[in-house]
C-alpha cells in the first residue's frame, strides 16, 4: 500500500551481477510536485527514470502511482510519460503525427487529436509547424515537440532526462524558466533528471541529490545548498571546500563554501595559509590555498585584488554560520 | 553506457515479442542450415550402400579414399589452378587497385561504378560472351587470322589456359575492390616524404605504398583463392572435361557417382580448408586495422 | 538559434571540402597518362564479352564472327521456346517467393536479434550468415542430401528453401546495418506513449527499417535469379529455372537465343539496379 501520490520502494537494480546501479532507494513524491535527482553520470539517476517509465524493471523494490502498484505494468499502461534525452522524434513523421501520436493509439477522433495538437503547439509556441518534420527543426524547437508530445497524453507524471543538455548555454535558461511556467500551469508532477546543479536550484521543489545508486540527500533548493547533510551534497552541489574539523576547532568534516571565506592581507585574524594560484573570471576571484596540514581550499571574492600575489602568507576565516558539518567526529554520516 | 542500459532486461510482454520476432530464424537456421552441415558430417563417416543409399555403419573409408592418387590429384589439380589463377589475378588486379586509388575523386566514383556493375550480372552470362570470343570460329581467331597473326586458329576453348581466363574473368573485382581499399587510406604524403628524403621512385614504392597496401594484396588473395577451388562450373563450361576440381568431383560424386559418403568427406575436407583460408583472412585484416591506426 | 546552426553546417562543410582539396594535391598522387590506359583496357577486357553477347544477339547470322544485319529473330525465336518460357516463370515465382519469405525470417530475426543479449546470439548470428561463407558447391550438396533424407519431394518446395537459405542472410545482413544506426528510445518513445511492443514495431521501427529490406530483398532477388550452382542439386529431374536452362544450353554450344536470352537478362539487372540505386537515394534523404 502507499497513500503518496507517487512512491518508490526500495528500488534495487544491476546490470552486471554484484555491481547495484541503484542499491535501495526510496522515495515519495507529492502531487504537482517538481523534483528533480541530481547527480554526476552514472549515478543510476536515468535508470530510476526509465524504471518509473516503465522501461526498465527493477530487480526487487516497488513503484506505486496513486495507490496502485505499477511495477510489473507496461510502459504503455502507465499514465507517465518521458521526454528523452535526445528528444527521440519519430523522423518518418511530422511535428504534427509526433505529438497526435499518443492519442491515435487511443484511437481518439481525427478531429480531437487536430485540435489537442493545435492546443500543444500553442503551449509550446509554435504555433504552425504542424507540417514539419523532425529534421527540418532546430534542437531547441525539436526539444519544445517533444515536450508537447508527452503532454499531449495528459500523463499524470512527466519524466524528464536531461532535457536540456543538448542545448546552448543562453537556450538553457530560456527553457528553465519556460518548463518551469508550463509545470505551475498544469499542475502536472515533474520528475527531471539533470547533472547540472543550477538548472536543479533554479526550477524545483525538491532536490533528489544521487550518488553511487543512493540517495544523498533530499530537500528544498535551500537545504540542499545550504545546509548539506554530507560532503558530497556539499561539494556537488555548493562547491565547498571540505576540510577537517580540528583545524577549525570543530568536530567530524566541515564544508564552507568559496564565498564564505573572508580573505585578511594583514594576518591578522583566523589561520594562515599559503596563497598557491590565483584566477580571476566572470568578475570573481579565486584564491587556491594551502593550509598547515596540505589541505587545499578556494576562497573567491567579487573583484579583482592587485595585493594578492602567489607565495604570499595570507590569514582567512568564516563565520560559523557560514560552516556546515557534514559528517561527525567518527567519519560517520549524519 | 546509456545504450546498454536501454537494451537491458525489460518486462515480460516485451520479452515475449522478441522471442517471437527471432523464433522463425532461429527455428530456420537450425533446421536448414546447422542440420544439414552436421548431417554432412555425420554422412562423412557412413559407409555407402546400393544407388546412393547410406549404410549407417561407421567408417574412415571415404577420407582413406581421398588419399587415393586419382582423387588426390584432383586437390592437387585444385590447388594447382587456384594457385594460377591467383598468381594472374595478383598481378592484373594490384596494379589496377592501385592505380585505381590514384584517380582523381569523380574517377574514383566511376571507376568504382565500372567494377561493380559486373558483380551483379549472372556469371555465366559474362562467361558465355568469353566462349564466342574464344572458341575456334570466334571472334579472336577471326580477328587474328584477318589481321594475318596466325594461319590455324588457336585452340584456347576447352582447355586450361581458357579455364585460366575464366577464374580470372570471374574473380578479378574481389582482388581490385580489396587491394583498392587499403590503397585507397595509404596516406600520400608518405610517399611524398619518402621522395624527400632521397628514395628513388621505385623504392619510395617499395619501401612505403606496397609495404602499406600488403594486407590488401593478402586479403584479396585469400578472397580469390577459396572460389577458385569450388567454381566447378568454370572448369565445365570453359575447359569441358579436360580439368577436374574437387567441385566438379563432389557434383559428380552427387549425382552420377552414386557414392554420398565420398561426396561428403571431400566437402568436409573443402569445408576445413575454406575455414582455415576464412580465419587466415580475419588475421589479415584485423593486421590491416593494426597497421592503420599505426 | 536557426542561423548560427546552419552557419556551423556551411563552414564544416567548407572545411571537409578544403581538407579534400588540400588531399588531392599531393603530387606523388597524380594519375599518369600509363595508368589511365592500364585501367582503360582492363576495363575494355571486362566488358568485352557482356557487348559481345548483346551486338551478336541482334545479328541477322547465326555465326557470332561477322555482323551481317540487325535482326530480332532470335528474340522471337526465344519467345517461342515454350520450355525456356517456363523457367523463366519458375524463376520469376522462385524469386518472389524466397524473396518474400526470407525478408519476414530476416527482418524479424534482425530486429529480435538487436534486442536481445542471449549467449546463443553470436552463434545464431554465425550460422544464419554462415551460407554466404561456405562454397555454393558444398552448399547445394548438403542440402541435397539433407533434402533426401527427408523424403521432400525435389521440385519448387526444396528449390524454395535452399534459396530462403541463402537468401536470409543478404537480408538480415542489410536491416542490421541499418538498425545500428537507429536509436532506441524512438521505439520507447513509442511504447511510453502508449503503443504495445507490437504496436510499436509496426509504427515506427519498420517504416524506419524499410528501405534496408527493401534493398535487402533486391540483392536477395537478384541472387535467386543468378543462381546455379545450388539449385542444380534440388531443383529435381523436371522442373527448371532459367540459370539452369542457360547453363545447360552453354554447355552444349553457342546458339543465338541464348546471346538473346542473355541480353534480356542483363536489361533486366540494369533495371533492378536502377530501382536499387534509387532505393539507395531515398534512404539517404530520410537520413
Amino acid at each position: 500500500m502507499s497513500d503518496s501520490f507517487l512512491e518508490l520502494k526500495d528500488l534495487k537494480k544491476s546490470f552486471t551481477p554484484g555491481e547495484y546501479v541503484l542499491q535501495g532507494i526510496n522515495l515519495k513524491i507529492e502531487q504537482g510536485e517538481f523534483v528533480t535527482l541530481l547527480g554526476s553520470s552514472g549515478c543510476g539517476k536515468t535508470t530510476t527514470l526509465r524504471i518509473i517509465a516503465g522501461l526498465e524493471q527493477p530487480d526487487s523494490g516497488s513503484v506505486w502511482l496513486e495507490g496502485k502498484d505499477v511495477t510489473n505494468l507496461e510502459p504503455n499502461e502507465r499514465d507517465v510519460n518521458t521526454v528523452f534525452q535526445n528528444y527521440a522524434l519519430f523522423p518518418h513523421m511530422n511535428v504534427a503525427d509526433n505529438i497526435g501520436y499518443g492519442l491515435k493509439i487511443r484511437k481518439v477522433s481525427k478531429a480531437d487529436i487536430r485540435k489537442k495538437v493545435k492546443e500543444m503547439l500553442e503551449l509550446v509556441q509554435l504555433e504552425g509547424y504542424e507540417k514539419r518534420k523532425p529534421a527540418e527543426l532546430s534542437g531547441g524547437q525539436k526539444q519544445r515537440v517533444a515536450i508537447a508530445r508527452a503532454l499531449a497524453n495528459n500523463p499524470r507524471v512527466l519524466l524528464l532526462d536531461e532535457p536540456l543538455g543538448a542545448l546552448d548555454l543562453q537556450l538553457r535558461r530560456a527553457m528553465q524558466l519556460e518548463l518551469k511556467r508550463l509545470q505551475k500551469k498544469l499542475g502536472i508532477t515533474f520528475i527531471y533528471i539533470t547533472h547540472d546543479q543550477e538548472e536543479a536550484i533554479n526550477m524545483s521543489d525538491r532536490i533528489v541529490v544521487m550518488n553511487q545508486g543512493r540517495f544523498e540527500q533530499i530537500g528544498t533548493p535551500d537545504e540542499i545548498y545550504n545546509h548539506p547533510k554530507t560532503s558530497y551534497v556539499a561539494t556537488f552541489v555548493g562547491n565547498a571546500n571540505i576540510l577537517k574539523g580540528e583545524l577549525v576547532g570543530m568536530d567530524g568534516t566541515v564544508a564552507i563554501r568559496s564565498e564564505n571565506i573572508i580573505l585578511d592581507e594583514n594576518c591578522k585574524q583566523g589561520y594562515s595559509a599559503v596563497v598557491k594560484e590565483k584566477n580571476f573570471a566572470a568578475g570573481q576571484l579565486r584564491v587556491l590555498l594551502v593550509l598547515s596540514d596540505g589541505t587545499e581550499i578556494t576562497a573567491s571574492r567579487f573583484g579583482m585584488n592587485a595585493n594578492i600575489q602567489p607565495g604570499q602568507q595570507i590569514n582567512w576565516y568564516f563565520d560559523l554560520k557560514n560552516a556546515v558539518i557534514v559528517d561527525n567526529a567518527k567519519g560517520e554520516r549524519l | 553506457m546509456r545504450g546498454k542500459i536501454s537494451r537491458s532486461k525489460s518486462s515480460a510482454k516485451h520479452t515475449h515479442a522478441t522471442i517471437g520476432m527471432i523464433l522463425p530464424l532461429y527455428i530456420f537456421t537450425l533446421i536448414f542450415v546447422a542440420c544439414p552441415l552436421l548431417y554432412m558430417v555425420a554422412l562423412s563417416f557412413a559407409t555407402p550402400g546400393e544407388v546412393h543409399g547410406v549404410q549407417w555403419i561407421f567408417t574412415l573409408d571415404n577420407y582413406r579414399k581421398i588419399l587415393e592418387p586419382v582423387y588426390l590429384n584432383t586437390f592437387v589439380q585444385s590447388f594447382q589452378l587456384a594457385i594460377t589463377s591467383t598468381l594472374f589475378i595478383t598481378l592484373i588486379g594490384y596494379p589496377f587497385g592501385y592505380f585505381m586509388a590514384k584517380l582523381p575523386a569523380g574517377g574514383k566514383k566511376k571507376a568504382m561504378l565500372l567494377l561493380m556493375l559486373p558483380f551483379w550480372v549472372n556469371s555465366l552470362i559474362r562467361l558465355y560472351g568469353w566462349i564466342i570470343i574464344l572458341q575456334k570460329k570466334g571472334l579472336l581467331n577471326f580477328v587474328l587470322k584477318k589481321l594475318d597473326l596466325i594461319q590455324k586458329p588457336l585452340k584456347i576453348m576447352y582447355s586450361y589456359p581458357a579455364i585460366v581466363i575464366g577464374m580470372i574473368y570471374v574473380l578479378l573485382p574481389f582482388m581490385i575492390l580489396s587491394v583498392y581499399s587499403s590503397a585507397e587510406k595509404l596516406d600520400w604524403s608518405l610517399v611524398e616524404a619518402a621522395r624527400d628524403l632521397g628514395a628513388s621512385k621505385a623504392k619510395a614504392f617499395w619501401t612505403v605504398s606496397f609495404r602499406l597496401t600488403l594486407p590488401g594484396l593478402l586479403s584479396g588473395v585469400i578472397l580469390t583463392f577459396i572460389p577458385s577451388m569450388g567454381l566447378f562450373f568454370i572448369a565445365d563450361i570453359l575447359g569441358g572435361n579436360k580439368v577436374v576440381l574437387v567441385g566438379s568431383l563432389i557434383q559428380d560424386q552427387m549425382t552420377r557417382g552414386n557414392n554420398w559418403p565420398f561426396a561428403a568427406a571431400l566437402a568436409v575436407i573443402m569445408m576445413i580448408l575454406t575455414t582455415l583460408m576464412i580465419l587466415l583472412y580475419r588475421k589479415v585484416t584485423n593486421a590491416k586495422e593494426v597497421e592503420g591506426l599505426g | 538559434m536557426m542561423n548560427t546552426r546552419n552557419n556551423e553546417g556551411k563552414n564544416s562543410a567548407l572545411a571537409r571540402k578544403a581538407g579534400k582539396k588540400r588531399k588531392a594535391s599531393y603530387g606523388m598522387k597524380r594519375s599518369t597518362r600509363f595508368e589511365k590506359i592500364y585501367l582503360g583496357i582492363i576495363f575494355f577486357l571486362m566488358y568485352l564479352p557482356v557487348a559481345v553477347v548483346i551486338i551478336f544477339s541482334f545479328n541477322e547470322s547465326k555465326l557470332p564472327v561477322r555482323l551481317t544485319g540487325f535482326s530480332l529473330q532470335w528474340y522471337e525465336k526465344l519467345f517461342a521456346d515454350s520450355a525456356m518460357m517456363e523457367a523463366l516463370v519458375n524463376s520469376l515465382i522462385l524469386g518472389v517467393a524466397s524473396c518474400a519469405v526470407s525478408a519476414v525470417i530476416g527482418t524479424l530475426g534482425a530486429v529480435g536479434l538487436s534486442r536481445i543479449h542471449w549467449k546463443t546470439k553470436g552463434a545464431l548470428e554465425y550460422i544464419s550468415i554462415l551460407p554466404l561463407m561456405i562454397p555454393e558447391i558444398i552448399l547445394g550438396m548438403v542440402l541435397m542430401a539433407f533434402f533426401y533424407m527427408l523424403n521432400l519431394p525435389f521440385g519448387m518446395l526444396t528449390l524454395l528453401i535452399g534459396h530462403t537459405v541463402f537468401c536470409i542472410p543478404y537480408i538480415l545482413m542489410e536491416v542490421k546495418a541499418r538498425l545500428v544506426g537507429m536509436d532506441p528510445s524512438l521505439e520507447e518513445a513509442a511504447r511510453d506513449l502508449g503503443a504495445t511492443s507490437m504496436r510499436a514495431f509496426f509504427d515506427i521501427t519498420l517504416p524506419l527499417i524499410m528501405p534496408a529490406v527493401a534493398s535487402g530483398s533486391l540483392l536477395a532477388f537478384a541472387m535467386s535469379m543468378d543462381d546455379v550452382v545450388i539449385s542444380i542439386f534440388i531443383n529435381g529431374p523436371r522442373l527448371s529455372t532459367l540459370p539452369i536452362k542457360v547453363y545447360t544450353q552453354i554447355k552444349t554450344g553457342v546458339t543465338p537465343e541464348i546471346n538473346a536470352l542473355c541480353t534480356i537478362m542483363l536489361a533486366f539487372t540494369v533495371v533492378i539496379l536502377l530501382v536499387y540505386s534509387l532505393i539507395k537515394k531515398l534512404k539517404r534523404k530520410y537520413k
